[in-house]
């Protein structure tokens, strides 16, 4: 079987993953801050050392600003519901997935200014318009890093200048680039940052955070939920200061030690080397799908500006045949459609048919990657 | 023996303490925090107060967020 699928969610995890999980529970199976015997505190320190670990390896500069969630999209709900109020200006751009469109276009309807900056049929963001878009007195910013249609990669240290000189915060939805890009919050000025931990950092589903840059202020920024916390028990008051101000609840432990083994293991293997091999599988779908009469690939089709995702379409074919027979025929696993963002598609002109989407990842193989384009070759022709 | 207590707002602060005060070779547990103290976070750093000062500046180069130290 090859599996292409790793911009879903990457499979397989590395074995120090698996074992990481079954440990925390095994070993460290008290629940993280609410007990205070051995076991409490076992947990407690798998989260916290993990609190580190995301610290450090986005350079946020401070690991009481890493506010757990169950994914991407409730940190980025999180981060939008948190920090929008009616009359309050958005700019973000047609590339972003649901998890972003669809907050902002309800917090359209309940008063927030909303402007969506159109990108290339490539992907490609126009800093201009970008500029141009956002207006002293915007409050938020949001962008994709790379998108999860075409892996296009946004000039985010160039829009977070933008933004900050108009005073307005910039958070990044980094499902796709987290463990694929080297991502150094401080350097390239995100103040708040989105990632989940099952695609390229290797976590399990169910894991999943946002970054707080050491220095944003967080006091406009409501919690989406409020509740027990270990702290200030005595008061019926939800607590302001971080992480607990976000994170109510019983923990993941068993996702966040996940997470803390899958990032070990990715700055073991050192993410520069996993950047130059998936950079080289792009290039080789790429070069396999543009010898494939019929097709037509989107994005800047160029590996350099995107990450290890390929999207495309096939003459007299719907994507959904294509992706079926993939996998019944020749045991490739792709994903068929709209990929959950159906801004992209219309921007990339793929709207409403959607692409086959193909994503490897650090445990697929160059002949793994020749093999797909053989039998991509086979089905589109028959 | 002679205990003192840190008590912290997070359990985040509580872990990071625990972790600068291992790293400096100084003796300090983590327990449930007593009840006679207003309790901010459920746990707390129980340190020999004769160390008092070397744990009050380890916790201070380390930029731990402290709600209180007392004696127990």
């Amino acid at each position: 079987m090859i599996y292409l699928d790793n911009a879903a969610t990457s499979w397989p995890k590395p074995p120090e993953v698996l074992k990481a999980m079954t440990d925390s529970l095994e070993r460290s199976g008290g629940n993280p801050g609410r007990s205070g015997h051995r076991l409490s505190i076992e947990a407690a320190m798998v989260v916290y050392e993990t609190r580190e670990e995301i610290a450090s390896f986005f350079n946020s500069g401070d690991s009481m600003g890493v506010i757990f969630t169950s994914n991407a999209t409730h940190a980025l709900n999180l981060a939008i519901y948190g920090t929008l109020r009616p009359g309050d200006r958005v700019v973000t751009t047609s590339m972003e997935h649901n998890s972003v469109m669809r907050p902002l276009r309800d917090l359209e309807k309940k008063g927030v200014g909303l402007k969506v900056v159109p990108c290339a049929r490539d992907g490609t963001l126009d800093l201009s318009e970008m500029a141009k878009a956002i207006t002293p007195g915007t409050r938020l910013v949001v962008s994709v890093f790379a998108s999860n249609v075409v892996g296009t990669i946004m000039p985010i240290a160039e829009i977070a200048s933008i933004a900050h000189k108009a005073g307005a915060l910039l958070l990044v939805d980094a499902a796709q680039a987290a463990g694929a890009l080297p991502i150094d919050m401080q350097e390239m000025g995100i103040d708040l940052l989105a990632f989940t931990g099952h695609k390229a950092l290797l976590g399990a589903p169910g894991s999943g955070g946002l970054v707080v840059r050491s220095g944003v202020d967080t006091s406009g920024i409501t919690p989406l939920m409020r509740g027990g916390t270990g702290s200030q028990s005595e008061l019926e008051e939800h607590p302001h200061f971080l992480p607990d101000k976000f994170e109510s609840g019983t923990p993941n432990l068993v996702g966040i030690a996940s997470l803390q083994a899958g990032i070990r293991w990715l700055k073991q293997r050192g993410i520069d080397a996993i950047r130059w091999q998936e950079k080289e599988l792009t290039h080789e779908l790429l070069e396999g799908l543009c010898n494939i009469p019929g097709t037509k690939t989107y994005g800047t089709l160029d590996p350099e500006r995107c990450v290890a995702i390929v999207s495309f379409t096939a003459e007299g074919k719907t994507v959904s045949e294509i992706g079926l027979r993939l996998d019944e025929e020749h045991d490739v696993l792709v994903r068929v459609g709209l990929h959950c963002a159906p801004a992209a598609h219309r921007t990339i002109g793929s709207f409403p048919q959607g692409t086959v989407r193909l994503a490897p990842g650090v445990f697929t193989t160059r002949d793994e990657v020749h093999a797909a384009v053989k039998a991509i070759a086979t089905v589109v022709s028959s | 023996m002679n205990y003192g207590i840190v008590l912290f707002h997070t359990t985040a602060s509580a872990m990071q303490a625990q972790k600068l005060l291992t790293k400096a070779g100084l003796k300090g547990k983590l327990v449930p925090t007593p009840r006679q103290f207003s309790s901010d976070c459920g746990i707390a750093l129980r340190f020999d107060w004769e160390q008092r000062e070397q744990v009050e500046s380890s916790l201070k180069s380390g930029k731990v967020d402290i709600a209180a130290v007392h004696r127990l």
